[in-house]
């Protein structure tokens, strides 16, 4: 019989690593050495990871190894292994969402992601670098130093979950946990030709996420493959009794909607508004073609419009900041953390204003900010109940354009990765990265980033999204698979294929 | 912030020329088992920081989960105070900084609270006998307490000038409702009394309801008391808040205090400041706290983390059923059903022994016994221990088996005391302490008769007067029996004995 697998351990997919420990050609602690082996040797210069437990993920990887050695019942991705983005708690395990704030906390409990990873017998490498509180586009406002795109180590792997994105093009690990706020899980994977899926909201539970905007917030899979977030996502999604907004209802199956990748019939709605003006020549140019590669795949292309999504940045832009000032207020210096000008003699205000005023970065202040003025008692109609308001009107849009197709796309972002610090100065600038992945958040449906090609005038990669309905997760599944195939078919090869030595 | 000095005026005189209005906000842990949104103890007097998770420390990435024991707590206060349940309402969160906040902001209700628009009717006693009040209720709401400071170093016991402060975390998240009336007008030199008998009359409720144990003392109850006063007919005044009143004795008096501090004020031609006041224990005075002229803004916004409560209006017909009687309704039943006088039912409800006393009449002790030891002699001893009287560790089943003892001269009344004063000091059951004290009642005709040849042996004088048909001076016999006995004799066996010795008819 053929081996499963071909070439170097660290550039399989998560599928193919579980098949071959299956088929016992390889161990879960070679595998694990594997990516700690490629992390040391290409991290310096990535920094995807803030923080690297070489000991734990091996222990790990043996207890699975053991367990397949018993012939235990063991899921489908026991054995790989996984980057975590550092919004996540993890017990024992430093967790400092890119601040310098949390510096030196470790959570004292396992979120529900972690523990049902665990559950699955995924292997955690560490913890992934991350704009400040999630808060950004380009992982440069993390505390810690900004992560570097394997495609081009002077350009920006996206961001907040530029970490998690950038070890998967890195091929430090087969697999990444992220977070979506506004894009943060997209936008990485379209600038470094990964697969990224913001789950319905409600999906995946919060417990141990810790809140950029409670009511956006969303943990997802990443993936080199759509098979392998399908994969993930089965693993760490359904109902959690520990958090309210968990939905109490069964996953879909998006294992079987990847494997089925047919969309003959499906109709796909194409977003009038997302496009056009403002996006970049090349991203325009492989959108295009893969709209032809969908409509030649059988599916039915229609022009939708949400008018209501030009809203979408003006509202995010108070109802985020609005939350986290609120959810940021409990760094305060008195518990945990950083805690700075306790000499004895500074009031309790005084040390609690030093500790924010040393902990926090510019973007997070900045937010704060604006946050504590839009819910300010005068304020609060104008800025954060207008904003509720255009919330439910880009609801009405997708359930609208839902009405006429089963999915809907778009360009993930504007623009493929930017040179570092192009843009960092410039807030309004930045935030344009998110005004095509932004609406899913507000509206609370799902979406999915899939790698569409490089750009031509920078040979960087391009992502487009599928827009699903909420609870409709296994559509993006089907549609994703289905345009990765084609294009892999069409290239001879995966995109990935194509990052460039490190 | 400087205490100008409290000049006041004669309460009657403030009376005469001021018009007052009362405002009460009274907050109140419920007595669930867990906290308001994770599954911590709520247990008093643990060790500090015992009784804490995830979610009550407000970590990072932890998540708030109503507890369903509470939102049934709330409705069901509401309905027995008249109020509307609403259909769907949502926790909003109030943000402000203190360490006593792990979030630094507290999960509570703001513009949708889950009771609006209801009332309790409460009767104050006057020179011209009782008089109802209707108290009308804005809202109940739902929210979670702080934890518990304690300031150590500095004069004042605040935050300010002390040297550091210890946070007990093992309070924040318990569930409260906060029960807020609406202005109360007319009631003139009665308010101090109609607030009094306002939480009295609510603190009773919540108890005949079993949602909390309603305990001034442990903070389980707790008042802060508006007051503004007016010359009749003018437009309210400025209104001061006297926080964390905490005895029903100290909600009459703060209420009297500021109607007295604040007519001063207003009759000196000055301005009552809106500011909190602290009520002070010892001197009956409030002095000025935190100033409320720049109000605090707590950017009110709904809790993202939480989903709205929306009860069913099956499940608020359901719980309406459950509800239990009404103090008052309850108080004039058991009047009549124990025959006893208007005087006597405000003895019972004075001494806080109404709930005991029924408790013990349902256990067989009859009404008139049961009284008079609650109110007697186990109010004394908790009176001398400083202790509720519920807490002293008295049952009503120690208290029928006391009874059925004497009834069969097992036990004497003074003897039954010594049983109690046993059970009291944790000495046991009735019959261990019965035991271990040796109490039994010197009952065998030769041991008595024996006492009693010696006394009239002592005393041949008293002998002789009994003897010759005084049978009054008995008493000084049967004394000195009683006496030799330890008070283990039971005194009428003595005398009936002592008589029948003498030959003399008793």
């Amino acid at each position: 019989m053929a081996p499963v697998m071909d070439g170097d351990l660290v550039r399989q997919d998560a599928a193919t690593l579980a098949s071959a420990m299956q088929a016992g050609e390889v161990s879960s602690a070679e595998i694990t050495q594997a990516c700690l082996d490629r992390i040391d040797a290409v991290d310096g210069e990535v920094h995807a990871f803030l923080y690297v437990d070489k000991d734990a993920a091996l222990a790990s990887a043996r207890v699975v190894d053991e367990q397949r050695a018993s012939c235990a019942q063991l899921g489908p991705l026991a054995g790989v292994p996984l980057a975590l983005k550092d919004v996540l708690t993890m017990r024992g395990v430093p967790t400092t969402c890119g601040s310098r704030i949390l510096e030196g906390w470790r959570p004292p409990y396992d979120s529900t992601v972690v523990e049902r990873l665990r559950e699955a017998g995924v292997v955690i490498l560490g913890k992934t670098n991350m704009d400040e509180f999630a808060m950004g586009s380009s992982t440069e406002h993390s505390a810690y130093g900004p992560t570097r795109n394997p495609w081009d180590l002077e350009r920006i792997p996206g961001g907040s979950g530029g970490g998690s994105a950038a070890a998967l093009a890195a091929f430090e690990a087969p697999l990444a946990i992220g977070t979506d706020t506004g894009g943060s899980i997209r936008q990485p994977a379209a600038v470094t030709g990964t697969v990224g899926v913001k789950p319905t909201y409600g999906g995946v539970s919060r417990y141990g996420l810790v809140a950029l905007a409670s009511s956006l917030d969303q943990a997802g899979p990443c993936a080199r493959t759509v098979m392998d977030a399908a994969l993930l996502h089965q693993a760490i999604a359904g109902h959690d009794p520990r958090d309210s907004t968990s939905i109490n209802a069964p996953v879909p199956d998006v294992v079987a909607a990847a494997r089925n990748a047919d969309i003959r019939g499906m109709k796909i709605g194409l977003v009038r508004e997302l496009g056009g003006e403002g996006y970049q020549d090349g991203v325009r140019q492989r959108f295009d073609e893969a709209v032809t590669v969908l409509t030649d795949l059988g599916a039915e292309v229609v022009e939708v419009s949400c008018p209501n999504f030009e809203y979408a940045l003006a509202a995010y832009y108070l109802i985020l900041p609005s939350e986290a000032s609120s959810n940021l207020a409990r760094f305060d210096g008195m518990r945990y953390g950083l805690r700075v000008g306790d000499d004895d003699q500074a009031s309790v205000e005084e040390v609690m204003s030093q500790t924010r005023e040393a902990g926090f970065g510019a973007e997070v202040k900045r937010r704060i900010m604006l946050g504590t003025y839009a819910l300010s008692s005068g304020y609060y109609d104008a800025y954060y109940g207008q904003a509720q308001k255009v919330r439910t009107l880009i609801s009405r849009d997708f359930a609208a354009a839902f009405d006429q197709a089963d999915v809907l796309i778009s360009p993930t972002a504007p623009t493929t990765a930017f040179r570092i610090g192009e843009k960092v100065d410039d807030p309004l600038a930045m935030y344009l990265n998110d005004i095509a992945t932004i609406p899913v958040n507000l509206a609370g449906n799902c979406a999915m980033s899939v790698p569409i090609g490089l750009a031509p005038e920078d040979g960087l990669p391009v992502g487009l999204q599928i827009m699903a309905p909420a609870l409709a997760d296994d559509r993006l599944y089907r549609a994703g698979s289905a345009l990765e195939q084609a294009l892999v078919d069409k290239w001879g090869h995966e995109l990935i294929e194509e990052v460039p030595a490190l | 912030m400087s205490s100008t000095t409290n000049t006041r005026m004669a309460f009657d005189q403030a009376l005469e020329r001021f018009e007052p209005v009362l405002g009460l906000e009274t907050h109140v842990e419920l007595g669930t088992a867990s906290k308001m949104f994770c599954s911590c103890a709520t247990e008093f007097g643990q060790d500090p920081n015992t009784q804490v998770c995830p979610v009550c420390l407000g970590l990072p990435g932890s998540l708030p989960v109503v507890n369903a024991v509470a939102v049934e707590s709330t409705i069901r206060m509401g309905l027995a105070l008249h109020c509307d349940i609403a259909s769907w309402c949502r926790f909003a969160r109030k943000n402000y900084f203190y360490p006593d906040m792990p979030k630094d902001y507290q999960v509570s209700q703001y513009d949708e609270p889950l009771c609006t628009n209801g009332y309790l009717d409460v009767t104050v006693a006057t020179d011209d006998g009782p008089r109802e009040f209707r108290v009308e209720i804005e809202r109940v709401h739902m929210e979670e307490d702080t934890g518990k400071l304690t300031h150590a170093g500095g004069d004042t016991g605040r935050i300010h000038g002390a040297d550091y402060s210890l946070v007990d975390y093992n309070r924040a998240g318990i569930p409260l409702i906060e029960i807020v009336t609406k202005p109360i007008v007319g009631t003139g030199a009665l308010a101090p009394l109609v607030a009094r008998a306002y939480v009295t009359e609510l603190r009773d409720l919540m108890r005949s309801l079993g949602v909390s144990d309603v305990r001034m003392d442990q903070g389980s109850l707790r008042c802060d008391v508006n007051v503004s006063l007016a010359p009749a007919g003018e437009p309210w005044g400025t209104r001061s808040e006297t926080k964390n009143v905490n005895s029903l004795r100290s909600v009459e008096r703060a209420v009297r205090s500021e109607i007295e501090r604040q007519a001063a004020v207003l009759a000196d031609g000055g301005r009552v400041i809106q500011e909190t006041r602290h009520f002070h224990e010892d001197t009956g005075e409030t002095t000025p706290g935190r100033s409320k002229e720049h109000a605090e803004d707590y950017r009110y916004f709904p809790e993202p983390d939480l989903v709205p409560v929306a009860p069913s209006a099956e499940w608020v017909e359901e719980l309406r059923g459950t509800l239990p009687e009404v103090p008052s309704v309850r108080r004039a039943r058991l009047q009549e059903q124990w025959g006893i006088s208007d005087l006597e039912m405000q003895t019972l409800v004075n001494a806080e022994a109404l709930d005991l006393v029924e408790e013990t009449i349902a256990a067989g002790v009859d009404q008139a016994a049961a009284r008079k030891w609650w109110t007697g002699e186990f109010t004394r001893m908790a009176n001398e221990q400083g202790v509720a009287l519920a807490d002293l560790g008295i049952t009503s089943s120690h208290i029928s088996r006391v009874e059925s003892l004497i009834a069969d001269g097992s036990l004497t009344d003074k003897l039954a005391r010594q049983v109690f004063e046993g059970v009291v000091a944790g000495e046991g059951d009735v019959d261990a302490v019965i035991a271990g004290r040796g109490l039994v009642v010197v009952g065998d005709d030769s041991t008595l008769l024996a006492a009693i040849e010696t006394a009239l042996a002592e005393q041949p004088d008293v002998a002789e007067k009994i003897r010759g048909g005084k049978v009054q001076a008995a008493g000084a016999i049967v004394g000195a029996v009683m006496k030799a006995t330890k008070g283990q004799a039971d005194a009428a066996k003595v005398r009936a004995l002592l008589l029948a010795h003498l030959g003399v008819e008793g």
